[in-house]
């Protein structure tokens, strides 16, 4: 199959490579440019563990095609916060709320509440467990989780009239 | 209620600490089994049956072979004689067992079946040449279904002529008919269980490295218990077992059915020794909902003897089960482990039992969080039929069966003994947390307004930490390393359970070090000691234990060395925060990391007869069983025009004795009971009559979501174990309790309607056909 040349920039980073055109962006993501934070969880769209950032809009990578990301700016889990610096709030709150165990689809919970976040800066839980209902969990219940998100958008409001 | 007894020095065990895997895990540094890449790594996939039962008549590989970068493809014929012995064998006495071969040879018995290996230099390679691969099938008369198993005409193995894989039965007791004869009431009522699927968010994956030289195979895998993988790749390889390593790093999740290795994963192995090059496998998720080990599927009828009062008089229990065509523990577990946890937290004298497991063309069962918790749906489901049949409340019910501490220590009618349990505690402190009266009259009023609310309790005894065979023991070697840091090795496998957080909890506490300065190295055979790995609820109690038994030996050894160097009695010293001093003189200390360092360093300084090194190993053989007890209460609402079901409110009430970290042990109830509502609501991993499975999607086989799982609350009663440091397991309680309980509620808020519910799942189209069913009878 012939490839095709695409250029790709994640996480602030241009990654340059030749990619068949069938190869989906989350393969790319993970193959090509070696960031496995990205997980692969059902590859048919439904469980979300594979939710990036393409301009700014969470996206299912399982769902596009490595070839139709040319162009664009990705953030992956590994880019949300500097490397060595503080975690995001989200992070953080994932981590005092045990919104993680396993942490198979923790990428893509994580990116998803950074989008719903940035769309809903101040959630009440109903929004919350809304936005959040496309990402599939199987060892927290989501309890760790939706307060994960709540905490977040508590530490932003502080950071903000901090 | 009994009050924890802590350690007056602990500052980590029972505090919520924040987990050590997580910043590595919420920066996407984990290393699952698909991040692993070795140099010249290949690919596998598989090429599996379309049919549940049919005669492979020919297999074509030319136009597969010709695909370029395709390395090798091999059918069964090919590859099953490198295994040295079947890959498991579960045959007794009266127990058949089919030979279980990496792949089919010959036929096919189930739909997913894997025909051949596909190997190439990338996943998408593989998959193009494993569409090639001709396959001509004569198809079979397919044996599906639990309950037309024993009675049909086809046969699910080539080789076994019948579909019973195990059948058992209490002997005749003269005095349990007695029993139910002086009966005030006689019930009987059969429950019904379908089949689940464990669905880890990580599927089934291997990486297999043959290394020539060293004439040894690495495994990577995504496991439970990495000892014993290499004890199963030794064997069916038929290497020494000296010549296996295997490593698991971070698991995308268990729950059972990564426990054991299967024949896919042997497949690999086995195809990576042949070709001398590492080979990865990640199956997807199609495959792991057809293909990867199922669960339940399974019935249990129940005929329960009360008195007036509603108190029980005699039980007795007969379950079946399908296990599928290979299964991947003994066909008779499913079903002698529910019929001997049955009675549960309940006083009743006499007991009987039957026990029958069927063979059928699908795919195998193997362990899932309370692979026997059919009893808990089953009797708990009862108990409410009973209580609305004689007209008693169902927690008055519950109330006066269920064993009180003045009972302990009691012992089961099947030889099961309590001692530290505290089941009329959770009870009630359940009850109360989610306001049972206040609910009644709440349910009263929306009953008079037309909307049907309604509350499920569910009370059951957890046997946890069950400690026989490979599982028996758990290891932990502690060694204060030359700069005073702790690496902690253990035989655990941690994949998902805060392992890294948990033990290091317990060590700390032990050597008096900040938990900073102690890490927990697991999950590869070539560092830690023999292990059980996680499963069964052990972790805790068996891993915790010697965890604690390690570290305190270790602990003496710090205080004896210290002792001699600031010429004091160890037993006058004391170790805080990295710190060792003679109490009540706080000019006399000398730092943790000196004493490390001269232990390794400066032996000259050694009391006589003392070895250098800070270094310390302990096995631990924990008691048969450690008991934890629970109940469950939720409360619903259903909308009688779409049959759904919402959960309102959700208590757990748990007593898993000390806890080391509340916040873990939370998240392990939480997780198993949003297993549950997926179990009583939502999952269903049905096949039609042909064996052709249908929900081999997430859009077909459905899980809970942020909007179907509720905010649980927790009350914990602490009653220690008699294990070291009190710990009892609570990993596997959630999802045994939450299918009753919904279930019960359900069956509640329907019952004015007189709709009776025994089976699941309680999905919209099923609410609404037992309804009208019930308004028709």
């Amino acid at each position: 199959m012939s490839k095709q040349l695409i250029s790709v920039r994640i996480n602030d980073e241009l990654f340059e490579g030749e990619v068949e055109p069938r190869k989906t962006l989350a393969d790319f993501i993970r193959e090509d440019c070696t960031l496995t934070g990205t997980h692969l969880a059902c590859e048919h769209g439904v469980c979300g563990a594979c939710t990036i950032l393409l301009d700014g809009e969470a996206v299912r990578s399982c769902l596009m095609f490595a070839v139709q990301a040319d162009g664009a700016s990705l953030t992956t889990l590994e880019g949300l916060a500097p490397e060595g610096g503080p975690m995001t709030p989200v992070q953080q709150g994932f981590m005092e709320h045990h919104g993680l165990q396993c942490g198979f689809c923790t990428p893509g919970f994580v990116i998803s509440a950074h989008a719903f976040l940035r769309d809903h800066p101040d959630p009440t839980e109903e929004e919350i467990r809304e936005g959040l209902s496309g990402n599939l969990c199987r060892c927290t219940g989501y309890q760790g989780i939706v307060r994960a998100v709540q905490r977040a958008a508590e530490i932003t409001r502080e950071d903000v009239t901090a | 209620m009994s009050t924890v007894e802590k350690p007056s020095a602990a500052r980590f065990v029972g505090a919520r600490v924040q987990r050590r895997e997580d910043p590595r895990l919420l920066s996407g540094h984990g290393q699952y089994i698909d991040d692993v890449r070795l140099p010249g790594m290949l690919h596998a996939t598989f090429v599996r049956s379309p049919l549940a039962r049919a005669r492979i008549v020919a297999i074509d590989l030319e136009h597969a072979l010709a695909v370029p970068g395709v390395v090798a493809i091999w059918d069964g014929s090919a590859l099953n004689g490198d295994a040295a012995t079947p890959l498991w064998d579960w045959a007794g006495e009266g127990t058949p067992f089919p030979e279980v071969r990496a792949l089919a040879e010959g036929d096919v018995r189930f739909a997913g079946d894997p025909v051949a290996i596909v190997i190439a230099r990338d996943r998408y390679v593989a998959e193009d040449a494993a569409e090639l691969v001709d396959v001509e099938y004569e198809p079979l008369q397919a044996v599906v279904g639990r309950e037309l198993a024993e009675a049909s005409t086809g046969r699910a193995h080539d080789g076994i002529d019948t579909n019973v894989a195990w059948s058992a039965a209490s002997p005749t007791d003269p005095a349990l008919e007695a029993a139910f004869a002086a009966s005030a009431h006689v019930i009987t009522e059969t429950f019904r269980q379908q089949r689940h699927v464990n669905v880890p968010m990580e599927p089934r994956g291997l990486v297999a490295h043959w290394e020539r030289g060293a004439e040894q195979l690495t495994v990577y895998a995504s496991s439970q218990n990495p000892h014993q993988d290499r004890e199963y790749f030794a064997r069916v390889m038929g290497l020494p077992e000296h010549h296996v390593r295997v490593i698991m790093r971070d698991v995308g999740g268990g729950f059972g059915q990564k426990i054991f290795r299967t024949r896919e994963e042997t497949a690999v192995a086995l195809a990576s020794r042949r070709l001398g090059r590492p080979v990865k496998w990640i199956e997807d998720r199609q495959e792991n909902l057809m293909a990867a080990n199922h669960a339940r599927d399974e019935q249990m009828t129940l005929r329960v003897g009360v008195d007036a009062d509603g108190v029980i008089t005699a039980i007795h229990a007969s379950h079946l089960a399908d296990v599928g065509a290979y299964p991947l523990m003994p066909a008779m577990m499913p079903g002698f482990m529910a019929l001997e946890v049955l009675p549960g937290p309940y006083r009743f004298a006499r007991y009987g039992w039957a026990g029958k497991s069927v063979f059928t063309n699908t795919s195998g069962i193997s362990a899932y969080r309370g692979p026997w918790m059919m009893e808990t749906v089953a009797r708990e489901i009862m108990m409410d039929v009973v209580a609305r049949e004689i007209g008693v409340d169902p927690a008055e019910i519950r109330r006066r069966n269920v064993i009180q501490t003045e009972d302990l220590p009691y012992t089961t009618p099947t030889g099961r003994e309590y001692d530290r349990i505290s089941p009329a505690q959770t009870l009630e402190a359940a009850l109360e947390e989610i306001g049972y009266e206040r609910f009644r009259e709440e349910q009263a009023r929306a009953r008079a307004e037309g909307r049907y609310l309604g509350l499920g309790i569910s009370t059951y005894i957890e046997p946890t930490a069950g400690a026989q065979g490979p599982t028996g023991i758990e290891a932990a070697t502690v060694r204060v390393e030359p700069s005073g840091k702790v690496n902690v090795l253990m035989g655990t496998g941690s994949h998902g359970h805060s392992l890294e957080t948990t033990m290091v909890q317990v060590v700390a506490d032990q050597l008096g070090v900040p938990i900073e300065d102690v890490r927990l190295l697991q999950g590869d055979t070539a560092v830690s000691p023999y292990g059980g790995g996680t499963a069964g609820s052990r972790s805790a109690v068996i891993a915790g234990g010697v965890a604690r038994i390690s570290a305190i030996k270790l602990r003496e050894k710090v205080l004896e060395l210290a002792g001699h160097l600031l010429e004091a009695a160890a037993a006058d010293l004391e170790i805080e925060d990295g710190t060792i001093t003679v109490k009540g003189s706080p000019g006399s200390s000398i730092a943790f990391a000196d004493v490390a360092r001269i232990a390794y360093y400066d032996p000259s300084r050694l009391p006589e007869g003392m070895e250098p090194g800070l270094e310390s190993t302990s096995r631990y053989s924990a008691p048969p069983a450690t008991y934890a007890n629970s109940t469950q209460v939720c409360t619903c609402e259903v909308d009688v025009a779409t049959g759904e079901v919402r959960l309102l409110d959700y208590v757990v009430g748990e007593d898993c004795g000390v806890m080391i970290n509340p916040m873990v042990v939370e998240g392990q109830i939480a997780g198993g009971v949003a297993q549950g509502i997926g179990g009583a609501l939502l999952e269903h991993l049905a096949y039609d009559e042909t064996g052709n499975p249908l929900a081999i999607t997430f859009k077909d086989y459905l899980l809970p979501t942020t909007e179907d799982v509720p905010d649980i609350r927790y009350v914990h009663v602490e009653t220690p174990s008699n294990t070291p440091g009190g710990h009892k397991g609570v990993g596997e309680g959630g999802a045994i309790g939450a299918p009753a309980a919904i279930v019960n509620a359900v069956a509640d808020a329907l019952a004015p309607l007189g709709v009776r519910v025994t089976s699941q799942p309680l999905s919209p189209d099923r609410v609404l056909a037992m309804i009208d069913d019930a308004r028709s009878a």
